[in-house]
């Protein structure tokens, strides 16, 4: 899983490690400076928060299919819960519907309680092993 | 319709004094938003524009050197924020209520991102928002987003107040 990490550059700007806790993938968001979104609370940018629970999505459905190849969003939503103070933030991901051209993943993020959730978040993502040849137009656009 | 309607009185913008383009400060107050480089493009009543620079840390796909969803989610939040304070009659703080961005296709490499971002609706506690990112039109977006946005979160923590203030400190 670390090497999934390390190919995608993003995910080492945000800083963000993978741990196996009881059998489940856990993303790390460690705090930093550079994160904060509020310089008056401090509080993470929701920003953060939102990319780190896309990026849990992606990295749980990449270790779940053992594919290379990067899904493709194609819809992310972000419920923001409470404010995500200067500390790690911790997030898990859940695939509810693996089809063969698109997967559900919730993802929920939390910081001391994973039962007092920071954000929660809702993505759909075209899968890139569908039956397509390369090339070929998927439903969200020719290069989508 | 009734023919006699008066004429609604002129809004006010809390920020109205900040509206232009350039506004540095409005996002160096943003750690996070400094860190990415994004800067203010243009804002006015109920809008505001953002630019995202392209650099390489920020890329999700190295296959096809598309930046990270998450990275567009910055910086469409970050316009969308800048929009509601836009569109406030007093300063007050903001906070992110949900979020959802349809990616539309593949954001170009290589090229500076923008998103814009329109406070629709504004209700004594709610903000509403639409935005879309584009490279280089807007009417031809990568991005599409529509959020909600708390207003009066917390009374004492909005970063534009002291902004204001410092403006009026230094006699700008």
């Amino acid at each position: 899983m670390r090497g999934i990490v390390d190919a995608i550059p993003y995910a080492r700007f945000l800083g963000v490690e993978v741990e196996r806790r009881e059998g489940a993938l856990e993303c790390v968001l460690p705090f930093r400076p550079e994160i904060v979104g509020n310089a008056a609370l401090p509080a993470v940018h929701g920003g953060v928060l939102g990319a780190f629970l896309e990026l849990t999505a992606l990295l749980h459905l990449l270790d779940e299919s053992g594919s290379e190849r990067v899904p493709k969003p194609i819809t992310f939503s972000v419920d923001y819960l409470r404010t995500a103070g200067p500390a790690t933030t911790r997030a898990r991901a859940e695939i509810f519907k693996l089809g063969r051209r698109i997967a559900n993943v919730r993802v929920v993020a939390w910081q001391d309680d994973p039962a007092r959730p920071v954000a929660a978040g809702n993505g759909k993502f075209l899968l890139s092993d569908g039956r397509r040849a390369p090339g070929d137009a998927g439903p969200a656009g020719p290069d989508a | 319709m009734p023919a006699d309607r008066s004429p609604a009185p002129p809004r006010r913008y809390a920020l109205a004094s900040l509206f232009g383009p350039g506004q540095e400060g409005m996002v160096s107050h943003t750690p996070h938003a400094a860190h990415l480089g994004i800067r203010v493009v243009e804002t006015g009543p109920g809008f505001g524009v953002c630019a995202l620079p392209f650099r390489e840390e920020l890329i999700g796909d190295p296959a096809r050197r598309v930046i990270f969803g998450g990275a567009i989610t910055t910086l469409i939040d970050h316009a969308s924020g800048l929009a509601v304070a836009c569109a406030v009659e007093e300063l007050t703080a903001i906070a992110t209520i949900d979020l959802r961005v349809d990616y539309l296709r593949a954001a170009a490499p290589d090229v500076v991102l923008y998103a814009r971002a329109e406070c629709y609706r504004l209700t004594a506690n709610v903000a509403f928002v639409r935005a879309v990112a584009y490279e280089r039109a807007v009417d031809d977006p990568f991005a599409s987003a529509m959020g909600t946005f708390m207003v009066g979160a917390n009374r004492s923590d909005s970063s534009f107040e002291r902004l204001i203030a410092a403006r009026r400190g230094s006699g700008r």
